[in-house]
């Protein structure tokens, strides 16, 4: 079956580029990893049939945090060196403690121990939208969270600007507020009176 | 036939690969981030393969809010991160002891 050998495929590359983040010597070809993992977990999406998030996921993910996680990797000066002593020293502990995860979580899922049974998934129609059965429920049922997630962002954009924000000595910008308090009183401009010359004003 | 467990393996797998990196690159703040984002996907993978073999799209809205979530989480922790390399010249954990006692 089609299904099978893509969804086979697209979980090797998947668990391939997984291992290729957590081992690359370079910040830089780990980010691009990671964009592979998402790229295929997209894919993945898409066989589960959650096409809307499938391509969320590339637009939000690879497009806009994947690029900011390259600017910054890029934009610092880092001593990858130094960084990656003690790699060898904890790849044990961190392999021991891989494969408890995995035992725990394998035993859950191999044993099917979640006293539910699943049924086999019908496929939607060709006419059938993703992105509207969604829409239909962010917008009705969870409208509120929705609003919350919003005001996530929003908090999210000032925070990082506010972080990164920061005001060198001697460089010159205006200050509005000056600007706008300027009266002749204070002395910054002056206002003469000038005698018109005789003829009638128009 | 995939069936549902199929998915969960496949999302224990990557979460269990994203622990044991939190366990080697445990000096390099970014490959943490790029770790908790694994570990973010793995959990979304479950969120919609339940979504999708329990036919309730419940699921993918969590999902949207997880992506949400997630976003602003790494732009504000590559924000400190900018900062802490600005202040410190590192990003090695080990030099982020400013607050011990």
């Amino acid at each position: 079956m089609a299904a099978t050998i893509v969804f086979i495929v697209l979980a090797a590359v998947l668990i391939g580029a997984a291992l290729g983040v957590i081992t690359s010597r370079n910040p830089v070809h780990s980010a691009l990893f990671l964009v592979l993992a998402f790229v295929t977990s997209a894919g993945l999406w898409l066989l589960l049939e959650a096409e809307f998030l499938a391509l969320i996921l590339v637009l939000v993910y690879v497009g806009a945090v994947m690029v900011l996680f390259l600017f910054v990797v890029m934009m610092l000066d880092i001593n990858t060196a130094t960084l990656r002593q003690g790699f060898v020293r904890y790849a044990p502990l961190g392999v021991v403690v891989a494969v408890i995860v995995l035992l725990e979580i394998g035993y859950v899922v191999w044993t099917q121990k979640l006293g539910v049974t699943f049924g086999t998934p019908v496929p939607h129609a060709a006419t059938f939208s993703n992105t509207r059965e969604l829409g239909n429920l962010i917008y009705t049922t969870y409208v509120y969270p929705f609003e919350i997630a919003a005001v996530i962002l929003l908090v999210g954009i000032v925070a990082a600007i506010s972080l990164t924000l920061r005001r060198r000595a001697g460089t010159r910008t205006q200050d509005p507020a000056k600007q706008v308090r300027v009266s002749a009183k204070r002395g910054r401009i002056r206002i003469v009176k000038m005698p018109t010359q005789g003829g009638q004003a128009e | 036939m995939i069936t549902l467990f199929d998915f969960l393996a496949l999302s224990g797998a990557l979460f269990a690969i994203s622990v044991a990196g939190i366990f080697l690159n445990r000096k390099n703040v970014i490959l943490l981030l790029m770790c908790i984002e694994l570990m973010l996907l793995a959990a979304n993978f479950n969120f919609i393969a339940f979504s999708r073999y329990l036919n309730d799209p419940a699921g993918q809205i969590f999902v949207f809010f997880i992506l949400t979530v997630a976003a602003a989480e790494s732009a504000i922790g590559l924000a400190i991160l900018v900062v802490l390399f600005r202040n410190h010249q590192s990003i090695n954990v080990e030099d982020i002891d400013s607050m011990k006692g």
